[in-house]
């Protein structure tokens, strides 16, 4: 299991009597792209939390480079894996740059602060992201679309081997929604970026993201390519809809 | 790539609010070191005995700098100037910066902006323990500190553990927790305050005095006991401006960015509460400073802790510096009252100037 990037061994999870995720065994490889779908509640973003270290497993244990994630320090994962969170409430005004800026947190020098690798490396975030017309302004005025690609920014900068993203489109609209999926795919294949995404549209999923684990009632339904995933039977037993609803590329393909 | 990396972050295309002093916040601390030298001079020459400014000067430079000028002055005035007038500007700095470093710190650490050093129930712990220090009919004395100082201190210290430890309890969050259990010790403190003041009699005037906040008291020891407390906690909270900044998106967000939440909260609220409560103890409580100052900080230069921190410490010193001394011209009205006065309106003006780039 050496090649794995981010691993976890028989994972379980529980708010108080509630078992949330059960016994989740899953190995993603550096450099994969890997969509995380299933109904709300099935356990997706609890997943991410016990990747990322925040939520503690009753049971298992998450491995980060093969080392178990909650034996880290915060710096040292927030070195290897950046997460886009979902939400962004400011208490005081800053600026987009500002926000961007933060991804440079767990490099920048604790005393001296940024250098000018940190800001030539916002800089590059900032473009890359397409988020260069908002710098400047307040984000608390944006919307909640442009603060969503504002945050993604933040995670860009941050530069890690993993990124980490919950529903990083619900806000955006149609041509941001493929903007964003585009850039996570050049993120994977020209930096070689570990891209891990809660998504919840399926024919974006399907599209741009060559492996999907589905989630359901906590445990791992299946895994693998999207024509393997999401047959017509696991959309209507999983998603409980009928799958002449989803329309998914491969269908025509 | 970093140049044209400087271009995307330099070039504004739609430039919102006009903030020159933003990018220049060196010139900003020249300013405010400029502001800071001349309170000082206009602090110690007003009063009484009025003192002139070259004579405080030719004064500092002969005692403090080792220059030997040519006395022009009398020993009278040199004792007015070194052993009064001196430690009091000095106290009124310190505890503008004490006030002002606690305030942006406790803004920053529970992300709201209505937060102040006193939030927590540190200002009513110090009013009941020097209340309670009032009322104990013993003299003690101790590097010229007594009762009333060292019972605010613990009161103040007292009442911010207790908040702690009580809204661990629950299952809140941990700041909602913190507010609404330094909301509820807080009340409970002020019940105990006023009880002690209806039982307190003739020295009733003795605790409202206290209450006001005032440098009337300000001595060479008081001053040198307090200074080692604020100027290291304030330092040792400038060097983690970065957990300061990381908790700007949250507490999972700071997590992602590699800070320890959990850590860095118990730290940064111990240090904001040992400065606050160094602060109360020698001044009494003077409000205003500790809100308003970090917040026209970030108004010039944005809310990086980096220098939010040691800007708000210069800004918050020369502005009870200032305050003080319209107390002293206005007759010796209480200093927190002027801080109110003067630093209401000004905060009003701020925020309408800054309307479209502020919200509370």
């Amino acid at each position: 299991m050496s090649e794995a990037i981010v691993e976890l061994d028989g994972v379980t999870v529980a708010y108080r009597e509630r078992r949330v995720l059960v016994d989740v065994s899953l190995a993603i490889g550096a450099g994969e792209r890997v969509a995380l779908i299933g109904p709300n509640g099935a356990g997706k973003s609890t997943l991410l939390a016990v990747v990322s270290g925040l939520l503690r497993p009753i049971e298992g244990q998450v491995y980060l480079t093969g080392e178990p994630v909650d034996a880290l320090d915060r710096l040292t994962v927030a070195r290897r894996m950046a997460v886009v969170p979902g939400t962004a409430n400011l208490p005081f005004a800053t600026r987009v740059e500002e926000v961007v800026a933060l991804g440079r947190l767990p490099h920048e020098d604790p005393f001296r602060g940024a250098r000018p690798a940190d800001r030539a490396a916002i800089a590059a975030a900032i473009e890359r992201v397409g988020v260069g017309h908002l710098v400047g302004r307040d984000a608390r005025e944006l919307s909640l679309g442009e603060r969503q690609l504002v945050l993604i920014a933040m995670a860009v900068a941050q530069a890690t081997p993993v990124l980490i993203l919950d529903e990083p489109t619900v806000h955006l609209d149609l041509r941001h929604q493929v903007g964003a999926m585009e850039l996570l795919v050049d993120l994977n294949e020209r930096d070689g970026t570990t891209v891990i995404a809660v998504l919840h549209d399926l024919a974006l999923a399907a599209h741009f993201f060559g492996r999907l684990i589905l989630l359901d009632h906590g445990r791992v339904v299946a895994d693998g390519s999207a024509a393997n995933v999401l047959t017509p039977a696991r959309i209507r037993d999983v998603f409980g809809v009928d799958p002449s609803f989803v329309h998914l590329p491969m269908a025509v393909g | 790539m970093a140049t044209h990396g400087e271009t995307l972050v330099t070039a504004r295309p739609r430039v919102v609010r006009s903030r020159g002093l933003r990018d220049r916040p060196v010139l900003l601390v020249g300013l405010g070191v400029v502001a800071l030298v001349v309170a000082l001079v206009l602090g110690v020459g007003v009063g009484s005995v009025a003192i002139e400014p070259g004579d405080t000067l030719k004064i500092l430079a002969n005692r403090f700098l080792g220059l030997d000028m040519p006395r022009t002055w009398t020993d009278a005035t040199e004792t007015i100037v070194v052993d009064l007038r001196l430690p009091r500007v000095l106290t009124a700095m310190l505890v503008g910066c004490a006030l002002a470093v606690a305030g942006a710190t406790f803004q920053g650490l529970l992300r709201n902006p209505l937060a102040d050093p006193y939030v927590l129930g540190t200002a009513s712990g110090a009013a009941l323990g020097a209340a309670i220090a009032v009322l104990i009919p013993v003299r003690l004395v101790f590097l010229e500190f007594g009762l009333i100082q060292g019972f605010a201190f613990i009161g103040a210290l007292g009442a911010i553990t207790a908040v702690y430890k009580l809204s661990r309890i629950g299952g809140l969050s941990p700041l909602t927790s913190l507010l609404l259990t330094g909301y509820a010790v807080g009340s409970l403190l002020a019940a105990g305050l006023a009880m002690a003041m209806y039982l307190s009699g003739a020295a009733l005037r003795q605790i409202f005095n206290y209450l006001l906040g005032s440098f009337d008291a300000a001595t060479w020891p008081r001053f040198l006991a307090t200074l080692p407390i604020i100027l290291i906690a304030s330092i040792a909270i400038m060097l983690r401006a970065r957990s300061l900044n990381g908790l700007l998106l949250g507490e999972h967000t700071a997590a992602h960015l590699g800070i320890d939440v959990r850590r860095e909260r118990r730290i940064l609220l111990a240090l904001a509460s040992l400065v606050t409560a160094a602060a109360v103890a020698i001044s009494g409580l003077i409000g205003f400073v500790g809100l308003v100052v970090p917040h026209v900080v970030r108004l010039l230069v944005g809310p990086s802790a980096r220098l939010v921190l040691p800007l708000s410490a210069i800004g918050g010193a020369a502005l009870l510096a200032y305050a003080d001394i319209i107390a002293r011209v206005a007759g010796g009205i209480p200093v927190g009252v002027v801080t109110a006065i003067i630093g209401a309106p000004f905060f009003l003006l701020i925020l309408r100037r800054a309307r479209t780039g502020y919200e509370v």
